[in-house]
């Protein structure tokens, strides 16, 4: 990421909450559980809903912790179903899309990056992301959501972005 | 200034005159070598690093205890190794053709792939199985479901495999129903049934039935498949999974042996003749990038297996000795990034199962960093595998790198090592290694290992102290995927599968579909052998779910701790 942007960024990570989530039942957890435990050292506060979730739990978990950040891991293909049904039930309890950063992780096909993005995910992230990659992305949006920033960037696969790039 | 020769006897004299004055000068690319595993790497190695391995005793010949040299006296020369692609998606007709292709193409053995619905014992129209139906692998429901999977293939001649583990009753007694129907004997039916349940409450977390009453089930499959299916591995014990959610080698090495040994322990306590069942239990590994380490591994395995097999469990027939495996190459290697590059990888990963004398196995297509394989990806795959065995002319002899100073020192210690990790469990369960399993998988001790390993590894990738070519070195700027990928329209799956469950559910004889499932329950509660009322449910059409869920009522649920 950009030095610049790093260095703009004053926040105080153990005020985060991220919740990272395994909805359907796909079991592969091995980058949720990496990504936890580096996130937990970087000074996040961590919440791991475990796995075989549904969207509704995923979605009152989100909820419930008034999570700063949602991250989704998955390795099935079955984020097409599941990212639209959690963001669902989120936007129906009150959530404002803008004040959640929204992480998808996995098995994500090139071609649906756009589409996820247009469904309210800010960062996606494919297999073999570096993990500090994804923490200075999420410390960026965290900025720029809260500042309400004019000038919002997104994460698909391996790129940093900004909203006119996204093809 | 003139060189001398100097006199060199040994590999301390070689590096104090050749070595030492060349490391002051020039240094070597890094400071320490290890492999993928950690295991470090000496700089040479030569006949004093295998001064205590015995050729008769440790290592001997192809088909010759203790197996490390392979399982067969002809190996590859005698049978090139099964070509079996895993392979599965959408309807049980969408896969039926891709297993035509792939039998067209050369492959010599069928593997499948179900989706998870199905793995975890739940029927398309279950709410949780939304989004998964037909995704991940193939969606089965009903008998009739698994007959269309078979259309046009005969169970007398191929020989099959499945990877499925909390119902793998059910699927293993779906093909007893198949051969049934094709009027093939069941005694000459060939195949694997995954059903390993250990490994999946270490790492691969196909979880629905709590450990013990898993391992119950897995008992009765032994119990009923010594007599019905004699040529039918019950077993395929594994590690790839454990390697694949992020263990070492030598972990994947000890926590599958443990695995495989706490079944010899089962069946041993069911009452089933150990030599009997000991030829129908198969293993599975995985082969990643670290090339000799993997060979090593392979041959340790053998060695080991061997080992307890004749002077642990005390059995006599030289078959239950031996350890045969099938390989998959690591699918966790895989890059998102220039997905072409998986070619090489899954090739020399493959070349480290051949070398290492695997009796069959997959490699992994290109593209499945990114979606499941398209029908040209798991083409180039298969053509892979028959490139090694046609025109490499690796496999004109048998086991070629032994005697390999390096190889034989590396298999010792692989074996070591492993041997230390399986002593740890054993003690767990005060000498008992199955009590161990159990004992581990509620102390998450295994989660705890593996998840160490895995964190230890994506560090070790951020801080470049392993190179992944594509990823954390040789990137490309503006990278774009044109490679295209399998679609799978699941909402459409998901309909067409809900609409056949419901039209059984029609038609089918009501009466028969609950006296089945009656008799599964009270098999359940007697503690009797769940295979047979298994069977007659499977045939009366009741659906994998309503199966499930009678063993679900009366052994309870397990679910994963989510510690970290």
């Amino acid at each position: 990421m950009n030095g610049d942007l790093k260095m703009n960024m004053v926040l105080n990570r153990n005020k985060i909450k991220v919740l990272v989530a395994k909805p359907g039942l796909d079991g592969h957890d091995r980058g949720a559980r990496v990504l936890c435990r580096f996130l937990r050292d970087s000074g996040y506060e961590v919440i791991y809903t475990g796995l075989h979730k549904t969207a509704e739990e995923v979605a009152n978990a989100a909820l419930q912790e008034d999570v700063d950040v949602l991250g989704m891991s998955f390795l099935s293909g079955a984020h097409e179903s599941y990212v639209p049904r959690i963001l669902d039930i989120l936007k129906k309890n009150g959530v404002d899309l803008n004040d959640m950063v929204i992480l998808v992780g996995g098995t994500i096909p090139e071609e649906q990056f756009k589409k996820m993005i247009d469904l309210g995910v800010d960062g996606v992230f494919i297999p073999g992301a570096p993990m500090d990659e994804i923490s200075d992305f999420i410390d960026l949006k965290i900025k720029e959501k809260r500042d309400k920033s004019s000038d919002q960037h997104y994460f698909v696969g391996t790129k940093l972005i900004k909203a006119e790039d996204l093809v | 200034m003139t060189n001398k020769e100097k006199n060199v006897t040994n590999k301390e004299g070689w590096h104090k005159e050749y070595v030492k004055p060349l490391l002051e000068t020039y240094g070597e690319r890094k400071d320490n070598f290890k492999t993928l595993s950690g295991i470090d790497v000496d700089r040479l190695y030569t006949p004093e690093d295998i001064a205590n391995i015995e050729y008769d005793k440790d290592i001997s010949y192809p088909g010759v205890y203790p197996f490390t040299r392979g399982p067969y006296p002809t190996m590859y020369r005698g049978r090139i190794w099964t070509y079996r692609m895993f392979s599965g998606f959408g309807l049980a007709e969408d896969t039926n053709k891709r297993w035509h292709m792939l039998l067209k193409d050369g492959e010599t053995g069928l593997s499948t792939a179900f989706d998870f619905p199905t793995l975890m014992g739940r029927d398309s129209d279950d709410p949780l199985a939304m989004g998964e139906v037909g995704k991940c692998g193939v969606a089965i429901d009903t008998f009739e479901d698994f007959e269309r999977l078979f259309e046009g293939i005969r169970t007398d001649k191929v020989s099959s495999s499945f990877t499925i583990n909390p119902p793998a009753a059910v699927i293993y007694g779906m093909y007893n129903a198949l051969a049934d129907v094709q009027g093939v004997d069941r005694k000459i039916l060939r195949g694997t049934i995954q059903n390993d349940m250990l490994k999946e409450f270490h790492a691969q977390n196909t979880l629905v039935l709590p450990p013990r009453p898993s391992l119950k089930i897995i008992g009765d499959i032994f119990e009923f498949g010594v007599d019905t299916n004699p040529k039918f591995n019950l077993i395929s014990i594994s590690g790839y999974h454990i390697r694949e959610a992020g263990s070492t080698a030598v972990q994947e090495l000890a926590f599958t042996l443990a695995d495989g040994m706490a079944y010899v322990v089962l069946a041993k306590e069911r009452g089933i003749d150990l030599n009997r069942i000991g030829p129908q239990l198969s293993f599975f590994f995985n082969s990643h990038n670290d090339f000799f380490e993997e060979i090593a591994k392979f041959r340790a395995a053998r060695r080991i297996w061997a080992r307890f097999m004749r002077e642990e469990m005390r059995t006599t027939n030289p078959e239950a000795w031996k350890l045969k495996f099938h390989t998959q190459t690591a699918g966790c290697s895989l890059t998102a990034q220039q997905p072409l590059n998986n070619i090489t990888r899954t090739t020399i990963q493959a070349l480290a199962a051949v070398l290492g004398g695997t009796q069959s196995l997959h490699t992994n297509s290109f593209d499945e960093a990114w979606a499941l394989p398209s029908d040209e990806a798991a083409r180039v795959a298969l053509r892979t595998q028959q490139i090694i065995a046609y025109e490499s002319n690796i496999a004109n002899t048998i086991d070629p790198l032994s005697g390999s100073y390096f190889v034989e020192n590396l298999t010792s210690w692989m074996e070591e090592k492993a041997l230390e990790y399986i002593d740890y469990i054993k003690e767990m369960g005060d000498g008992n290694i199955l009590e161990g399993e159990f004992v581990g998988i509620d102390q998450e001790y295994f989660i705890k290992e593996i998840g160490d390993s895995a964190y230890e590894d994506q560090r070790n990738i951020e801080e470049k102290k392993r190179i992944v070519v594509g990823v954390n070195e040789f990137t490309l700027e503006d990278e774009r995927l044109t490679v295209p990928l399998l679609q799978i329209n699941e909402e459409e799956l998901r309909r067409i599968q809900i609409e056949r469950i419901e039209e059984i559910k029609e038609r089918r004889d009501t009466k028969e579909v609950e006296s089945a499932l009656e008799e599964i329950q009270t098999a359940a509660d007697e503690d009797k052998n769940v295979m047979p009322p298994i069977i007659r449910a499977i045939k009366a059409l009741a659906t994998e779910g309503e199966i499930v869920g009678v063993l679900k009522n009366v052994y309870g649920i397990w679910a994963k701790p989510t510690l970290l």
